[in-house]
């Protein structure tokens, strides 16, 4: 059997999905099924006056019109699912469909249930609500402020909370040889994956159970949530995420919407369908970033580095979305030194609501504002100091010889070759000869810029009791169930609830490396709360890691008992058994053997087992990793901008990725791929901008620019492997990798680019009007 | 509000299918709601995604943006009508082959795109291939393995289209692939 681990084999998701046989939530039709459409508040902060439901629950088609009123008490408010502690955390209440005040445009008001999509859409047109309109505030800063606009009464000064981490006193600054400061503005983005969100709910009753199938990246959790959200028993409850359309986190919180269906389901007695349209989605799907860090690295002129500080300002939006007061805390704060020997780091977080969309998790969630904060300090210091980018870099980065390190903020990473990842990326493109180029090209008045990002990523959520420690209302194990049938097929259940990363390709790569059997009599099972005992789902580069070592242990507890039958068969002891190539055999007596299909069926026929066995063949896991797993690597990104109009252009991009034994090179370069261009679209491209009153301009895809193929050279990829020593399989992630890097590589190297102009920093995206205008005034913004 | 119904005759993927319609109905949701092919999805409101791309009349739109009654009388291939797994059309056997697609939603809408591009440019260069795609967004893949499964297609065509011609003259001109 040729090893399957490794092997860039097709993946096994494709043949339903470019066939036109996918099923994603809305694909999903059931008899009677009527359709839901939310009114959506055009204001960001309004008192609602009055409501005049009645010609909408007249119209012809309609079955129910809800306002927040028609809710009170039916239904308890959305929780958030994550409270920091020692944070002095308030949690305002978040009702499913505003009561009497709406906090920002999108906050849902009434529900209109119809007879299709048509006929609740044209309801909604005859809803009739009177606002009086509040003060609005939008910027952090302004909402933390003395008489800005409040959104709850129960959190003064709009502050949900204030969290620290480390302790730098001042001294390690006011006496540094070199001292750098630098704010920098991370904008908002929006995730927009191609699928909007989505949800079905069938309510029986009868049995009084309900399934709600909707785009979830971890159903259990939206089962634990929505159990008490509608007052219906998890045994009672099921979720399916079927086909999901892409996540990047945005489908990670628990929405109002996938509650309101539910209970409409409930009252009216008959499914009910609700599907985002994508300008909805603009406005009421979770956002990712928006925070303000003011940073503070010292040091010394020899390039090392002594402490740092920081301080972040976190736009948590309107309500507390599930994850996200975690996000810019936990997640953003203890990674914030980097692949660096720090020896001192304090950082903290004000976490602070405003009226705009709830702000959450976006792919990396937290350590892309890490990495880049650390990424464009590490080039400011090094401009201070005369000293050259890669120097300084490779001067302070922890040495492989020095972990497992334990960072100035209490992480401990696993293991690193954080040089030998940078020395990759340089084999891949030749500095010297770039700055070269460089220097010629300014001659011609041509713009080129390099910049380096050498990143390490806190992945593989989590250890549960660090969990408990850091406030997540929830675990972070996972679970899996490796099933082998009578014939020998096998089906693997897992808790993780992948939706286009691949994993039903790789964990059936997984269990047939350990099995030695065809991939292809492997079926990987997600999704379905009924079919999974638990599971805590797909996020923070957790899905291998967690979900992916759970399978190789149920796997492992399968190969164990079915040795003690194969044993018991071929009249040996277990010890003088080996397992190779998909058979158990007796040492040295190669005639002296049986499959592992045979084994199998021995073990169901149960008609000659030995004593203390129990009969079939299936094994669960419920894996609790020891540690974070700590993926590293280093981006180049080679950018050139247009001196007439701006515009920068991509030039080169190199990427080296560690991320522990690769299974799947093709399915990992892929995400490797997808992360990049999120992360230089956050560079060049993308922004959500609101205005004074709320409103967000930037509110469909010809507002909001979304990177396209033709925005991009091809990308220079390579893998460096270091195994993890936290879990068996030694594998540590890479869903998050690209998207972590690639925006300081992209930022580092458009400052270089523009240091004709005396450039330090440059708030993102770096459009062509942005660069224009720093060349015309040959300066940067502070 | 709700407005009278018109009969509607389009030819989805070689068959004939009727039905009435309100006139504002979107060729999206009639292809989706009414006819069942849940292949051609939608991923947005303002024409700009291209993942409910189809052929009308063998050019791609995008069936948001196309009324149902628009598409009375004309022939409408969904991916769905592109090829199944019996008999792949190069576009799709080169997404499955180059890790083309991740989530799969904004996939069917973009083989479809790549189809009518090699239709008009049999051969293009990668920079035209990531010119060609300017209607579609992707968000996942970060298009690099998209231009290789394009290209991987446009290697193939030429044999597909003289399988399928000798396939059809064999068929005694049904026309049905």
């Amino acid at each position: 059997m040729a090893n399957v681990f490794g092997t860039p084999l097709k993946r096994r998701e494709d043949p339903r999905l470019i066939t036109g046989n996918g099923n994603y939530t809305d694909d999903i039709q059931l008899p009677g099924m009527l359709y839901a459409a939310v009114l959506r508040s055009p204001h960001a902060h309004a008192r609602i006056k009055r409501i005049d439901v009645s010609a909408a629950r007249e119209a012809e088609g309609v079955s129910a019109v809800y306002t927040g009123q028609d809710l009170a008490g039916k239904m308890e408010p959305i929780p958030t699912a994550w409270l920091p502690p020692d944070s002095d955390m308030k949690t305002p209440a978040h009702p499913a469909l505003a009561v009497d005040t709406v906090r920002y445009v999108g906050d849902g008001v009434a529900l209109v249930v119809a007879d299709d999509r048509y006929t609740a859409r044209d309801a909604l047109d005859l809803i009739e609500v009177e606002y009086k309109e509040l003060p609005v505030t939008v910027s952090q800063e302004e909402a933390m402020k003395d008489g800005a606009a409040q959104l709850h009464e129960d959190v003064p000064n709009n502050l949900a909370f204030h969290w620290k981490a480390g302790e730098v006193p001042d001294e390690v600054f006011d006496q540094a040889e070199v001292s750098v400061r630098q704010r920098f503005n991370q904008q908002r983005l929006i995730p927009n994956p191609m699928e909007m969100r989505a949800a079905v709910a069938r309510y029986n009753p009868g049995s009084q159970e309900m399934t709600i199938w909707c785009t979830s990246q971890n159903p259990h959790i939206h089962r634990f949530i929505l159990s008490g959200v509608l007052g219906i028993p998890e045994s009672k409850l099921q979720i399916v995420a079927p086909d999901v359309g892409g996540g990047f986190g945005s489908k990670i919180p628990v929405y109002p919407d996938e509650a309101l269906v539910g209970f409409a389901a409930r009252d009216l007695k008959r499914p009910v369908k609700w599907t985002e349209e994508r300008s909805e989605h603009f406005t009421t799907t979770s956002h990712g970033r928006d925070v303000v860090l003011d940073v503070e690295l010292a040091g010394k002129r020899d390039g090392t580095f002594t402490g740092l500080r920081i301080k972040n300002i976190a736009n948590l939006g309107a309500y507390l979305s599930t994850a996200a007061p975690g996000v810019e805390t936990i997640l953003f704060g203890l990674i914030t030194p980097g692949p660096y020997k720090i020896p001192l780091a304090q950082v903290e977080t004000y976490g602070v609501m405003t009226n705009t969309t709830p702000t959450d998790a976006y792919r990396g969630a937290g350590r892309p504002e890490a990495t880049y904060q650390i990424e464009r300090m590490v080039d400011l210091f090094a401009k201070e100091i005369g000293m050259d980018p890669v120097e300084i870099r490779r001067k302070n980065l922890i040495a492989e010889n020095e972990f497992p390190y334990d960072n100035a903020l209490g992480l401990q990473y696993d293991s690193g070759n954080y040089h030998g990842a940078l020395d990759k990326a340089l084999e891949m493109l030749d500095y010297e000869d770039f700055r070269k180029e460089q220097e010629e090209a300014r001659k011609q008045g041509k713009f080129l810029g390099i910049g380096f990002s050498t990143y390490v990523e806190i992945c593989g959520l989590g250890p549960s009791k660090v969990a408990g420690q850091v406030g997540f209302q929830g675990g972070l194990w996972d679970s899996a169930t490796v099933r082998v049938h009578p014939t020998g097929k096998v089906s693997v259940f897992t808790g993780t609830s992948p939706h286009g990363q691949g994993e039903e390709t790789t964990f059936a790569q997984i269990v047939a490396q350990k099995f030695g059997i065809p991939q292809e009599d492997i079926e990987v099972i997600h999704g379905d709360t009924n079919r999974i005992s638990m599971g805590w789902g797909t996020y923070g580069s957790r899905t291998t890691p967690v979900g992916g070592t759970a399978i190789g242990i149920a796997a492992d507890r399968v190969i164990d008992k079915a040795k003690k039958i194969a044993a018991h068969v071929l009249e040996v002891s277990g010890e003088d058994l080996e397992f190779e190539d998909g058979a158990f055999q007796v040492k040295g007596v190669p005639e002296k053997s049986i499959s592992f299909a045979d084994v199998t069926l021995q073990a169901y026929l149960a008609w000659d087992l030995p004593e203390g066995v129990e009969p079939s063949l299936e094994a669960q896991s419920f894996y609790d990793p020891e540690n974070f797993v700590y993926p590293f690597g280093a981006h180049i990104c080679v950018a050139e901008v247009d001196g007439e109009t701006g515009e920068v252009k991509i030039k080169r991009y190199a990427a080296v990725d560690d991320p522990g034994p690769v299974i799947n090179p093709m399915v990992a370069e892929g995400q490797v791929h997808g992360g990049i261009v999120q992360g230089v679209g956050q560079a060049l491209y993308e922004g959500a901008v609101y205005d004074k009153q709320g409103q967000l301009l930037s509110g469909t895809f010809m507002d909001y620019t979304m990177p396209k193929a033709r925005f991009f050279p091809k990308f220079e990829t390579a893998f460096t492997e270091t195994p993890s020593p936290v879990n068996p399989l030694g594998v540590k992630g890479i869903g998050e990798t690209g998207t972590i890097a690639a925006t300081p590589a992209v930022a580092n190297a458009v400052v270089d680019a523009l240091q004709p102009f005396g450039v330090k920093e440059i708030d993102m995206p770096f459009t062509p009007e942005k660069i224009w205008k720093i060349m015309q005034n040959g300066r940067g913004e502070e | 509000m709700i407005t009278d119904k018109v009969e509607v005759r389009v030819t989805v993927n070689g068959v004939e299918r009727k039905s009435e319609v309100e006139p504002r109905r979107l060729l999206a949701h009639f292809l989706r709601d009414d006819l069942g092919l849940i292949g051609t999805h939608i991923g947005c409101d303002t024409s700009q995604c291209g993942s409910c791309t189809v052929l009308l009349n063998g050019e791609a739109v995008k069936s948001c943006t196309v009324l149902a009654v628009q598409a009375d009388g004309a022939e409408v291939t969904t991916v769905e009508g592109l090829g199944d797994m019996e008999n792949l059309h190069p576009v799709q056997e080169g997404f499955w082959e180059k890790h083309g697609l991740q989530c799969g939603f904004c996939t069917p809408g973009v083989m479809v795109a790549a189809v009518d591009l090699l239709k008009q440019n049999p051969n293009p260069t990668e920079e035209e291939i990531r010119e060609g795609l300017e209607g579609v967004i992707c968000r996942c893949t970060g298009y690099e393995n998209i231009v290789k499964a394009v290209q991987y297609a446009a290697e193939r065509m030429p044999e597909y289209e003289s399988a399928q011609a000798m396939a059809a003259s064999l068929d005694n001109g049904n026309g049905e692939v």
